[in-house]
């Protein structure tokens, strides 16, 4: 027997990607962080200018510094990374390109968020 | 009546006007500029990431680092990320707008994008005036 289930309750909240309006959602809440926590960003950068190094590292791994700058980069990696899916879509149209480049974009954003965010620990809790 | 299927041969069909027809509009320009800011910072993640490591790693990568920022292309490419970031986070904001629902008759939108431009312009200026005069 076949499904009982209606075409429209098949595609009811779904979009042909399965995902519906998840990307839309993601990249808008994402957004709203980074646009915080970049002025705070700025914010950090400007007020660690000239200072030496010893003066940046403890500022850095102050939890009030590291906690916001860990939300940025994890934030901030999902943000570039569906931004980036997008622009990979619209512009990459061979099959194989496509999926290979979609691949290296998550392994980017992937290498960039735990490299940041070891950093970030390492200067908290490291010697 | 000649049926074709698209395939093969091509029946005549007239093509939508290709992107470098239009004239390009302000609004139509801060979406690319948008979509451009967006692939820039991308990339400019790598300098972040840069940063944290050279503080993680100790002084001397550190310094390296500072001394990077200093040079005429570290500070260069340091002014770029400050706007690219401004205008980035302005369109974002003209965005949030747009998907209330708001600001869709000619002149808001048109208001917005040059908008979001100008106000790209002010901030990074404010940020390197206040750095440069020692402000901050």
């Amino acid at each position: 027997m076949t499904t009982m289930r209606t075409p429209l309750k098949k595609v009811r909240y779904l979009g042909s990607a399965k995902e519906g309006a998840d990307h839309f959602w993601k990249q808008r809440v994402t957004a709203v962080a980074n646009l915080f926590l970049g002025i705070f960003l700025v914010w950090l950068i400007v007020s660690l200018l000239g200072a030496d190094y010893a003066t940046a590292k403890q500022k850095l791994a102050h939890p009030l510094i590291a906690i916001p700058l860990l939300g940025l980069v994890l934030s901030g990696a999902v943000h570039m990374r569906i931004g980036m899916q997008v622009i990979i879509e619209d512009y990459v149209h061979g099959e194989g390109l496509k999926v290979v480049a979609l691949m290296l974009n998550t392994f980017f954003a992937i290498a960039i968020a735990l490299a940041c965010v070891f950093s970030i620990l390492k200067l908290s809790f490291g010697a | 009546m000649a049926v074709t299927s698209g395939r093969g041969v091509r029946p005549k069909r007239p093509l939508s006007p290709h992107l470098q027809i239009y004239s390009p509009l302000i609004n139509m320009v801060m979406s690319i500029v948008h979509r451009m800011t967006g692939a820039a910072l991308y990339f400019g993640s790598l300098l972040l990431a840069w940063w944290l490591i050279a503080a993680a790693t100790g002084p001397d990568a550190y310094n390296y680092f500072l001394s990077w920022c200093d040079t005429w292309l570290g500070k260069l490419v340091l002014l770029g990320y400050t706007w690219v970031l401004m205008h980035h986070m302005m369109g974002g904001i003209r965005h949030f707008i747009w998907d209330s629902g708001h600001g869709y008759d000619l002149e808001m939108v048109d208001l917005l994008s040059w908008g979001s431009l100008a106000a790209s312009l002010a901030l990074t200026a404010i940020v390197w005036i206040a750095v440069a005069m020692g402000a901050v």
